[in-house]
């Protein structure tokens, strides 16, 4: 518990700093309400025809639909693949680990526009040999998103691993255990937060992924995001604001959550 | 007998597969990118010597180091003022100082870009308002020009600047801070010559990874420039789809590329790693 406070000085930066975080999430609100069909403010009365227009238009929902599905494919085959070569990391400590983390690594640190480059290439090359796998289909998008998300799984899952106890493992080991054992039915189990928290966050990050999705789709694989951006690029379409608010709504229910849990669970622990 | 074999076997096959997939889905093509850059037009260094003297791009390489330079400097101080609340702040402080920052780092970029459209468009919250009071008659220009770019920037990189320099804040011994007051140092002077000074790698990290992201900075430029304030990363998309001129559009990748590897180099010889998280 600290007891050197921040004073009234830092307190009011603070609060300057804290309301220009929140204020473009307030500003979506009044902007979602309005009659007119252009951006505007409402003057007068509120309607929620932007919110109607998000259901009856096929195209918000066929998005979403599509957003779910890459966003589940995706961090299926990220999680597998991280915990996999987490594991073995882990459990036998090769030389060059280093090295091959920091590769696994590359898609989280060099800039994503470059990788969206790279990955266009990728798909164009593809699709010179395969017309449902490549440039503009849903699975060449999942398999671009795995690249990207694949390296936070892998962070994720190493840093639970890193807190696991090797006493357990060596006795795991010592009582004859083979390999597959030990990894399902020792280390798996001590670490499924972790990696129940690698697929949704890879999941989360799939799903608002535009930076990527923009090189490699065109006319067939609209994402959610993608379909945001064609609607913010030519006339702002208000329906974009009631999806925001639902987006910040969601966000904001899923935070409140998570930290009523963590405090149950840190009041329910002794100590 | 567990041999040694069968260990380099079993390490083998379970990290195999990713990195199987990184090197076919992510080196490899990078490696075509790469190709591409020194053969498209034509084969040769053709495309690094445009780099050198079109106007265009050395304006945008310009435009782009200087918004990242402003945005870091800005971003870093906004993030420590509410670093220092999250940190060292009352518990019920904390909590509201989390929440102004988990909120919008987990809300899309792309919502977080429409609502600076919200606010700061010809018929958005602070025209209307300012007009409303009769305080001025035309609505100001805030988007689609290079403010309205730093500013939705440093909305973005807000909440990434703060956890270098919260963890750098955590892990300062407070009896330090103690006896500094009590040997009569002033709250401001104890702030600025103790610990300011004391949280300087997480500084050094927050500006790093804030200026990083800056560089290659795509969606947020892109909506709230309205292609008027072109950085680097948007004019690789427009070399790529809108001009086809593939081999330029690569080139600026690999110097991209280049440039933040050299920056982060130079980042990780005075910090180590572990002091970034």
């Amino acid at each position: 518990m600290p007891t050197y406070r921040p004073g009234p000085v830092s307190l009011i930066l603070a609060v300057l700093v804290a309301l220009f975080l929140l204020l473009p999430l307030l500003a979506v609100i009044p902007v979602s309400l309005t009659p007119s069909r252009m951006l505007a403010m409402p003057t007068g009365e509120l309607s929620l025809r932007h919110y109607r227009s998000l259901i009856e238009d096929p195209r918000w929902l066929q998005s979403i639909l599509l957003s779910i599905r890459i966003g589940i494919v995706s961090s299926t085959i990220s999680t597998v693949l991280a915990l996999s070569f987490s594991l073995g990391v882990w459990m036998f400590q090769p030389r060059f680990t280093a090295a091959l983390v920091g590769f696994v690594l590359l898609p989280m640190v060099v800039p994503p526009v470059v990788s969206a480059v790279t990955l266009y290439f990728l798909l164009t090359s593809i699709s010179g040999v395969s017309s449902f796998f490549g440039y503009d289909t849903w699975l060449g998008v999942a398999m671009a998103h795995s690249v990207m998300t694949v390296p936070f799984a892998t962070v994720l899952i190493l840093v639970s691993l890193s807190q696991l106890d090797r006493r357990i493992d060596l006795a795991a080991r010592g009582l004859g255990a083979s390999v597959w054992e030990r990894a399902t039915r020792v280390i798996m189990p001590n670490i499924k937060f972790g990696i129940v928290t690698a697929a949704l966050l890879s999941f989360v990050l799939s799903w608002e992924e535009i930076g990527v999705t923009l090189f490699i789709t065109s006319v067939n694989a609209i994402t959610l995001p993608r379909l945001m951006w064609m609607g913010l690029r030519d006339n702002i379409d208000p329906a974009i604001a009631a999806l925001s608010v639902i987006l910040i709504i969601i966000t904001v229910l899923v935070l409140a959550v998570r930290s009523f849990v963590v405090r149950l669970n840190r009041e329910s622990k002794p100590v | 007998m567990r041999g040694v074999l069968s260990d380099r076997m079993g390490a083998a096959l379970l990290m195999a597969p990713l990195l199987l997939f990184l090197v076919l889905a992510y080196a490899w093509p990078f490696l075509g990118v790469v190709k591409w850059s020194f053969t498209l037009p034509t084969p040769g260094l053709g495309q690094y010597q445009a780099l050198l003297t079109d106007d265009l791009v050395q304006s945008v390489f310009i435009r782009t180091l200087r918004i990242a330079a402003i945005v870091t400097v800005v971003s870093v101080a906004a993030a420590y003022a509410i670093t220092v609340v999250w940190v060292r702040g009352s518990p019920a402080q904390r909590l509201i100082a989390e929440f102004c920052i988990l909120v919008p780092f987990w809300i899309s970029v792309l919502t977080r870009a429409f609502g600076w459209v919200a606010l700061l468009s010809n018929r958005g919250l602070i025209n209307t308002w300012l007009q409303s009071i009769g305080f001025i008659s035309e609505p100001l220009t805030l988007v689609r020009n290079e403010f309205g770019v730093i500013v939705g920037m440093t909305h973005f990189l807000i909440p990434f600047a703060v956890f270098p320099l919260a963890s750098a804040m955590r892990s300062l011994d407070e009896r330090v801070l103690l006896a500094a007051r009590g040997l009569g140092s002033s709250r401001m002077r104890t702030f600025w010559t103790v610990f300011v000074p004391m949280t300087r790698s997480g500084i050094i990290g927050s500006a790093m990874i804030v200026f990083v992201f800056s560089l290659g900075f795509f969606v947020t430029p892109a909506i709230l420039g309205g292609g008027r304030s072109v950085m680097i990363a948007e004019l690789i998309y427009l070399r790529i789809f809108q001009s086809p001129d593939w081999g330029l559009g690569a080139a600026i990748s690999v110097v991209l590329v280049v440039f933040v590897g050299a920056l982060m180099a130079l980042l990780f010889r005075y910090v180590k790693p572990k002091q970034l998280v």
